[in-house]
């Protein structure tokens, strides 16, 4: 099992999620510069957060032009698991391998603090290793995680059971009140139809140990090592 | 050849930059000012005399490139 990180001109997570692969979850993992056009090698695409291309024109509107994101797209249409976290959703969003756009917090700051996200689905690749409901105590670090998708795309999110993460309190409600950042749906992420591809505004990789105040995002990373296994 | 490509959010989607901005100019007693959408312009300059094989490129650019059809819609202008 090998697992890559994309990084972008830009991208400042990515030794997060090079840190917690490979030496918190243990599986060897590279780094992936942007210019590669091979991922052959790899059971996981991860793209990570940060401000590629410095946010220029939209949050991750010039990184689909990458050379690797041809590739990235072949291999989650080939069912590989790509996992984009918050710039990475915004990057997976612009290049339409997940619908919808991002939009300015509604409150317009840059949210940078730990919230509450509720599991929707614990019958996906990302998921297998939390219960139905279970709440996880998460930081979200963006300006622009405001997610805005039409009506009728919504509607098939939701009827589609796509919709795997959503802001909530301690309890899992989820009301305005808990969404942090205007978000339709309290949407914090959703997947593709396949479900080999999400995309989350919070950072798991963040909340994966103990000293940084939260674990709850480690069981992800749990889940994807086991579904890789049984596959 | 040169044009400008004016880029704005959806009536349909909401702009919290544009909302704040009347807010404030309304605090400030411009109480006239009923609406306010945020924007942006490129400025473009594009090796073409052909006005209309100018309008397909610039077409081509703005749907692809400076706008998120999804959230946005662009408007072309090319100067004469």
């Amino acid at each position: 099992m090998r697992f890559g990180v994309v990084v972008f001109p830009g991208s400042n997570c990515d030794y997060d999620s090079y840190h917690v692969l490979n030496s918190v979850i243990g599986v060897k993992t590279d780094f992936i510069w942007h210019k590669e056009k091979n991922l052959s090698d790899y059971d996981l695409i991860v793209l990570p957060g940060g401000f590629s291309y410095g946010d220029y024109l939209r949050s991750g509107a010039i990184a689909r032009f990458s050379p690797v994101m041809k590739e990235v797209k072949n291999f989650a249409d080939n069912g590989g698991l790509v996992l984009g976290i918050c710039n990475g959703f915004q990057v997976l969003l612009e290049s339409g391998m997940l619908p919808g756009a991002m939009l300015r917090n509604k409150n317009l700051h840059f949210i940078c603090k730990h919230i509450h996200i509720k599991v929707n689905d614990n019958k996906t690749p990302w998921t297998s290793s939390y219960n139905n409901g279970d709440v996880l105590r998460i930081p979200i670090a963006h300006a622009d995680g405001n997610y805005f998708a039409s009506d009728d795309i919504l509607e098939k999110l939701k009827k589609e059971g796509r919709i795997l993460f959503q802001y909530t309190n301690e309890q899992g409600d989820v009301k305005d009140e808990y969404n942090p950042n205007g978000s339709k749906l309290n949407i914090a992420g959703i997947m593709n139809e396949k479900k080999n591809v999400l995309g989350m505004m919070p950072h798991p990789e963040r909340a994966s140990e103990k000293l940084l105040g939260s674990e709850d995002g480690k069981k992800l990373f749990i889940s994807i090592v086991n579904f890789l296994k049984d596959k | 050849m040169k044009a400008k490509i004016i880029v704005n959010l959806k009536e349909i989607v909401l702009d919290p930059q544009g909302e704040t901005i009347l807010h404030s100019l309304n605090e400030m007693g411009y109480d006239e000012i009923k609406k306010v959408r945020q924007g942006k312009i490129f400025f473009i300059e594009i090796d073409e005399s052909d006005e209309e094989k100018g309008r397909k490129k610039l077409e081509e650019i703005a749907h692809k490139v400076l706008s998120n059809p999804v959230i946005e819609t662009y408007t072309i202008e090319i100067e004469k």
